[in-house]
């Protein structure tokens, strides 16, 4: 996998390769921990990842995952307990349920299917972090750049566009009308 | 090296520092560069780089910075929170700053430990650094909870870890209910002739420590009996067990066993299974005669009053103290304990379930386990080495790492096998005078007297052979190996393949995480690893505790181990649990949740999404209203809370929103 | 309940009395087999060591018609049921290979998606029809008969789809449930010589000896396999072995034989007269 920027191919490639920005929400229990353990393991990913620590996956609220994305992020990782294994008995379940939801708006706002996505990792499971990142960061890189604060620009020029074109014309418009 | 500047109006004035960790962090991450970048960050007045951030002097470094500069807020990139957290806030206090205007970033487990690439691993730290200065402008003067901590303690699991912890506890003045599931104490090791590699009697120096369990003041003991449920948080659990019915009043027995003489079975018919099945038993009996408590019990599936209730109960007769209660219901006890000890060891892996060697087919394959009791003088043969059939073995096969460094079953190495394997070789011969051959991958004797042990017996004329049996047959090639069970083998070093005919084939069965671990550990809210064991919290530093406060674990729950080093690990599982006794109290994370009143519109969204039920309506005034004592700091509510109202300390909203803006901003 | 039934080219021809009796069996439990139309060579083995890939398309092939039916397909030749599993299992794990074979299904119209099973029919006999329904079929149970039960290495390695890998044990309960007795028979997944029987006779003679020989001295009046590779290696070669080592005599049989006597099926619909080494001992009294 070719998940460092160094070993991208050089010849006639675009001046800076995409690399994707991802932000990971990780239970301080479970997924946090096994990126610990990952660490002192040693095992090697993709540098692609930034964590925000929360205590439970519970506490992701779904405006946090919008607010990546209109941010800047590429692609937004969740990580929490396995079902049943929730140092708080069961946020996970709450964590999936409101996930389901935000999936389907996520697809309705445009947003691809690979760019969010829910893991389960416990505390031992190292190597599954590793897996995820690289597997999730590949896929958003196939996917390219999201972009929505980019977008946002656009649609608020058209919008200026908009409103000056509709301002050029209102007060012919306001003649035609009094003719 | 510090870069240091002048206040900024609005901001609060941040200290960063950054750690090399050695080269830990420094081979990867440019902190210089680091350093540098978040200088320029707005409201970052001091940006320090030193090469042990957690040491005396690094943290004497951020405390002199916080009174010479006037820091208001406390950025360490470092290692992972759950290691220095702690260290880093308690510098804090140190300078006088609340120890809560504190943030601290990952880059160590998080980055340059996991990454190869500089430049990437650098941009990274940037980020992350990024995010902790805008997200530490939000951070709120909190103070840590206090709760007391309640100085009675459980102790699960009665085999030698559970015994010694229950000791050391009683004996430090503690409270402690000792609970075990089986009818008597003693565990794996009252199954024990020998203990290597001193072989000293098992009975001899375990028997003494079951007996000071039972007789302590300081112990409950509660056998035959299990956990039902387990509430609360450290310092203040609730615990719930349920003791099985023995349909014998344990205060009345004295142990005399005239109830088993007496029983309407004359002989023993029942497999025994504290003898592996090798012995037989009677539906009234004892499992061994220094079980402890020394009290009888009845085995309803095969007693014939409990079936059929037409029975002349001579058992119950024979009883002087009047002992028998064929009525006898389960019992369930509630407890308070403030701390609790896992002992609850491990199960034998299953022979059966390596086919090719013939376990369950041909009588003459045994388990180690059932060694044990055949070379014990108090085992079902009084301590004859016996095949099945009654006939002494001249030849013995040992084959060591059954069930364990197996890609198909377990992967793991299970510890003890290499070691009892030397020590059932020596007492087969001892006690049959066979032959006795060792089939190993390796031979793993890392310990106090260990490997002196194998020269031992290298020198006593036990054969070794290297390499992993690849089957067990009575297929006989030869006549010599008519009637025998022949072991194929590659020996390795001799660089054929053999074929050794034997009469007993002993399997050293590894050692496995109980069946129930994965109910148990739901019950004790702690983690397992995948292969079943209970999970440490951390590996080397925190190798007894869990990751729930308070409860902490000991002995082959949490990985394959041998006695010595069980009980080690037993006594420092009760030096945890003395720690917060002693303390008197522990400070919580002051993460708890809490409903900005005014803001509450009273819809109850977040009622019942608390699995604590530390929320409830305050009906008067139409608003949620949250315990703080009963609330754990999930966040659950705060992320549901339709109106915004509910607020959870150290992860506000706006806390995290700045973190997400910090970590993609350019 | 229903199957497809892929037969491999052993079913129609050497292996002609497994199929007659295996139809026989089925149709006596209830159980229809459709044979899948326009099946082809599995490739077998050999095919895989000449060209990978292309002997993927050709099981795949075999997996895409079956997927178009929506019935699990039921093999009973082993290195039918081998192949077809190891293709599903390759194509499953290996994404890029996938597409290779499924690009040359659709350039013939057709596609796999990967949502067959492949069943052999010891499989179905134990865990859909049952041994409790087989058992009240019995009208002329087998008792008095001893056979050693034969597995061969293909049904059970490298995939143990439902039965243990080295001592699988469905066989002797469905023999057993007909009455007959299985004796202890530490060879039921060793090599019978397969193919080396032609190539380096005299190792393939000499495995083939040692199951033959040992089954004979553990008391069995036969040796009862699933696979026709086996049968035909073991009964075949018998005359060989009388002249390399000694005459043993002993008859190799389908399980499905056995179990079409304990049903009551007359002994000519289930392909007895095809063997080499005679049956009559078996056949006695029936």
């Amino acid at each position: 996998m070719s998940e460092q920027p160094s070993m991208a191919p050089v010849v006639a490639a675009p001046a800076v390769a995409f690399e994707p920005r991802i932000v990971a929400f990780f239970c301080n229990w479970c997924t946090y921990t096994a990126a610990d353990l990952a660490g002192v393991s040693r095992l090697k990913y993709a540098p692609n990842v930034r964590v925000i620590r929360v205590m439970c996956s519970g506490r992701v609220d779904p405006q946090f995952v919008l607010e990546a994305f209109a941010k800047g992020a590429d692609g937004v990782l969740l990580g929490g307990c396995h079902p049943g294994d929730c140092h708080y008995a069961e946020g996970n379940y709450k964590t999936l349920r409101r996930m389901r939801m935000l999936i389907r708006m996520l697809k309705e706002l445009g947003i691809e299917d690979g760019r969010f996505r829910l893991e389960w990792i416990s505390g031992a499971e190292g190597d599954k972090v590793k897996a995820v990142v690289n597997e999730m960061t590949a896929q958003v890189r196939a996917l390219g750049p999201l972009d929505l604060p980019g977008k946002f620009k656009e649609w608020d020029r058209e919008m200026e566009d908009l409103e000056q074109h509709v301002n050029a014309s209102a007060p012919q418009q306001e003649e035609a009308h009094v003719r | 090296m510090a870069e240091q500047k002048e206040h900024q109006n609005g901001i609060p004035r941040i200290g960063f520092y950054i750690c090399h960790c050695g080269s830990n962090i420094a081979s990867i991450i440019d902190v210089e560069d680091v350093r540098k970048y978040v200088a320029t960050l707005p409201g970052v007045v001091v940006s320090r780089d030193y090469k042990y951030m957690c040491s005396d002097p690094g943290q004497e470094l951020i405390a002199q910075d916080i009174r010479e500069h006037k820091l208001e807020r406390l950025v360490v990139s470092a290692c992972s929170p759950n290691l220095h957290e702690e260290t880093f806030r308690n510098a804090a206090a140190k300078g006088g700053l609340n120890s809560f205007y504190f943030q601290m970033v990952n880059i160590r487990e998080h980055a340059s430990w996991v990454h190869e690439d500089k430049a990437a691993a650098t941009r990274k730290a940037k980020d992350l650094a990024r995010a902790a200065v805008y997200r530490v402008r939000f951070h709120q003067a909190l103070e840590k909870r206090k709760v007391p901590v309640d100085p009675n303690v459980l102790v699960v699991g009665g085999g030698i870890a559970g015994i010694h912890a229950a000791l050391t506890l009683a004996n430090a003045g503690k409270k402690v209910t000792l609970v075990e599931r089986e009818a008597t104490i003693g565990g794996h090791m009252a199954l024990f002739d020998k203990t290597f590699p001193t072989m000293d009697c098992a009975a001899c120096i375990l028997t003494p420590k079951m007996s000071a369990v039972k007789s302590h003041p300081n112990i409950t003991l509660w056998t035959y009996s299990e956990v039902e449920k387990v509430e609360g948080y450290v310092g203040n659990y609730k615990v719930s067990v349920k003791r099985k019915p023995r349909y014998v009043n344990e205060d009345l027995c004295v142990g005399c066993m005239a109830c088993i003489d007496a029983c309407v079975f004359k002989e023993p018919k029942f497999p025994d299974k504290f003898n592996q099945g090798l012995g037989k038993r009677k539906p009234v009996y004892i499992d061994f005669p220094q079980a402890t408590p020394k009290v009888v019990l009845i085995d309803p599936a095969t007693c014939i009053q409990m079936k059929t209730g037409k029975c002349k109960k001579s058992c119950a007769d024979a009883c002087d103290r009047k002992a028998f209660d064929f009525n006898q219901q389960p019992e369930l006890k509630e407890i308070q304990v403030g701390t609790i000890v896992l002992a609850t060891g491990f199960k034998t892996y299953d022979a059966k379930r390596d086919a090719l060697y013939g376990y369950g087919r041909y009588p003459g394959v045994f388990t180690a386990l059932e060694i044990e009791r055949l070379v014990n003088a108090s085992g079902p043969t009084l301590g004859d080495v016996v095949l099945r059939d009654g006939r002494h073995p001249k030849a013995v096969g040992i084959i060591h790492c059954v069930g364990s460094r197996d890609e198909k079953t377990n992967k793991w190495c299970s510890r003890v096998c290499c070691m009892y394997s030397l020590k059932l070789a020596h007492l087969i011969k001892e006690h049959s005078g066979a032959e006795v051959y060792n089939f190993y991958i390796d031979m793993r004797t890392p310990g106090k007297g260990y490997e002196e042990f194998y020269d031992k017996l290298l020198a006593e004329g036990v054969h070794f052979i290297r390499g992993r049996v690849a089957e067990v047959t009575d297929w006989a090639m030869t006549p010599e190996e008519q009637g025998k069970l022949v072991l194929r083998v590659e020996d390795t070093l001799a660089g054929f393949v053999r074929r050794i005919p034997v009469d007993m084939v002993v399997l050293a069965t590894g050692m496995e995480a109980q069946a129930d671990a994965g109910e148990v550990r739901h019950k004790f809210n702690i983690g397992c690893g995948s292969e079943g064991f209970f999970q440490e919290r951390h590996p080397k530093l925190a190798p007894v505790n869990t990751f729930t406060d308070g409860i902490f674990i000991a002995g082959a729950c949490q990985g394959p181990r041998d006695i010595p080093d069980t009980v080690a690990q037993a006594g420092a599982a009760a030096a945890e649990a003395l720690v917060l006794i002693d303390a008197g109290h522990v400070e919580l994370e002051p993460n708890t949740a809490h409903v900005v009143e005014e803001e509450c519109c009273g819809c109850k969204s977040c009622v019942p999404l608390c699995p604590y039920s530390a929320i409830t309506l305050d009906e008067a005034k139409k608003k949620a209203v949250i315990n703080e004592v009963l609330c754990k700091g999930c966040g659950t509510c705060v992320a549901a809370c339709p109106s915004g109202s509910i607020r959870q300390n150290l992860f506000e909203d706006d806390e995290i929103f700045s973190e997400i803006e910090g970590v993609l901003a350019q | 309940m229903k199957y497809l039934y892929f037969p491999g080219c052993s079913l129609k021809g050497t292996g002609k009395a497994y199929e007659e009796s295996l139809l026989a069996v089925f149709g006596a439990l209830g159980v229809e087999l459709q044979e899948l139309e326009d099946w082809n060579c599995c490739g077998a083995t050999a095919y895989m060591s000449v060209d990978e890939t292309k002997s993927y398309a050709l099981a795949g092939r075999i997996l895409a018609l079956a997927e178009r039916e929506r019935l699990d397909v039921v093999a009973p030749c082993s290195a039918c049921y081998l192949v077809l599993n190891k293709t599903q299992k390759s194509l499953q794990e290996h994404p890029e290979l996938h597409r290779k074979v499924t690009g040359a299904l659709q350039a013939a119209g057709l596609d796999y998606k990967g949502t067959v099973k492949v069943r052999h029919p010891l499989d179905v006999l134990m865990n859909d029809v049952g041994l409790d329904a087989i058992k009240q079929k019995i009208t002329s149970p087998m008792a008095g008969h001893k056979f050693a039960p034969y597995y061969g290495c293909q049904i059970v390695r490298p995939y143990a789809t439902f039965d243990d890998q080295h001592n699988p044990v469905t066989m002797d309960q469905i023999l057993q449930a007909s009455g007959a007795e299985c004796v202890e028979y530490p060879h039921k997944t060793r090599c019978c010589g397969g193919s080396l029987t032609g190539t380096v006779p005299e190792v393939g003679l000499r495995l083939a000896y040692i199951l033959i020989k040992e089954a004979k001295q553990r008391g069995a009046e036969a040796i009862v396999t699933v696979c026709p590779l086996c049968q035909f290696n073991l009964d075949g070669y018998q005359d060989a072995i009388a002249k390399k080592y000694e005459r043993v005599d002993l008859p190799i049989l389908y399980f499905t034989q056995i179990l079409g006597l304990a049903l009551g099926l007359p002994a000519a619909d289930l392909g007895f007269k095809r063997g080499i080494i005679s049956a009559e001992a078996v056949l006695a009294g029936r």
